[in-house]
């Protein structure tokens, strides 16, 4: 038995392509316990999140106040060893485990990279944390940054109701 | 080797490891590394309506959630298993002097714990603090097509032009937010 059974028509896999980087490209249909080999890199990052004190508060406000190195070493090591695993990855052209090529998309830029960046910003420094920190807060005990996630979902939500009459 | 992993770790050494899942889940699968599409693929599973931008095939990108789930799956495991115990973090004594006089008072966990408790939840500081700062994430992001990890690492680990501008713009965003706007909040709510 297959997870996913429907078949996404074009206009779909514009839509799931459209305002993210982060997508499935992968073509393979796979029973849906697949993805906990995905669990396990998020066990890792979660780990790492913590161990290196990426999620606190202070941290963030080091890093805007420019008063540690630390958040711009750990970010500027991630973009290195990233870059070179991608050239290396396409030089290679490496494919996944399962046989299927890797395939990356350019990424167009819109007026969103402007204001939207800035208006996410200025959230990251009041809550302290971006996306993937919020949930290992969670993780970390403390509970009440759920209702920061729940906000951020509403965020979303909001910007999916206006983003006709938004400027891109 | 405990003992290694129980002290905090050095920043080229947590940036290697981030970099890593890069090409870890594009091998795993051709999945692209973000974060903050699991809060639209919530959206688009539970409160799409009629809107267009949430109508697409979520169970496409359900490995997201189970990624995010190991996020919060990891972080308990080093909080609780990793983690030397009365460990106060260490942090630059510059940002401790300038928080100090704008009224935070606890510096023993990773984050102040006199602004984010339960307790606040209904007060102006838990209003600005977790919900405001939560919708302008949850807003921007989007807006902006990424977060941190899917245009500062992703993006410009792919060496993406959208990706170089939004992340100078989530700095511009933070620098304003953290020297100008962050002081005026701690003066309303205090």
């Amino acid at each position: 038995m297959t997870f996913n059974e429907h078949v996404e028509t074009l206009e779909e896999i514009e839509i799931r392509h459209q305002d993210t980087l982060c997508t499935n490209e992968s073509h393979l249909v796979h029973p849906w316990w697949y993805n906990f080999k995905y669990t396990v890199v998020g066990i890792f990052f979660g780990i790492v999140f913590v161990k290196a004190e990426i999620i606190s508060w202070f941290r963030i406000q080091e890093m805007f106040q420019l008063t540690s190195f630390f958040m711009y070493g750990v970010i500027g090591t991630a973009v290195v060893v990233g870059a070179l695993s991608i050239m290396l990855l396409k030089k290679l052209k490496m494919k996944s485990i399962y046989g299927e090529v890797i395939t990356f998309e350019d990424k167009q830029f819109n007026k969103g990279q402007i204001y939207g960046a800035t208006i996410f910003g200025i959230g990251w420094a009041i809550a302290g944390a971006c996306p993937g920190p919020l949930f290992a807060q969670v993780g970390s005990g403390f509970s009440v940054v759920l209702v920061t996630i729940v906000s951020a979902i509403t965020g979303t939500w909001i910007y999916g109701k206006f983003r006709d009459k938004l400027p891109h | 080797m405990l003992e290694l992993i129980k002290q905090p770790w050095h920043w080229a050494v947590s940036g290697t490891v981030i970099g890593l899942i890069v090409p870890l889940l594009l091998i795993l699968g051709n999945k692209k590394f973000g974060i903050s599409s699991s809060f639209r693929h919530i959206c688009a599973a539970c409160f799409s309506g009629d809107i267009k931008f949430f109508k697409y095939d979520w169970q496409k990108e359900i490995w997201n959630w189970f990624f995010v789930g190991g996020i919060i799956i990891g972080a308990f495991i080093a909080s609780t298993f990793l983690t030397n115990p009365g460990e106060a973090i260490r942090i630059a004594p510059e940002t401790v002097e300038t928080l100090k006089s704008y009224g935070v008072k606890d510096f023993t966990s990773l984050l102040p714990a006199d602004l984010f408790n339960w307790g606040n939840l209904f007060s102006l500081k838990g209003l600005i603090f977790f919900v405001f700062g939560g919708l302008l994430i949850g807003f921007g992001t989007r807006y902006a097509g990424g977060c941190t990890s899917g245009h500062s690492i992703m993006g410009l680990a792919n060496l993406q032009k959208a990706s170089l501008i939004a992340t100078i713009f989530f700095m511009v965003g933070g620098f304003i937010s953290a020297n100008i706007l962050i002081p005026l909040i701690f003066k309303l709510v205090q």
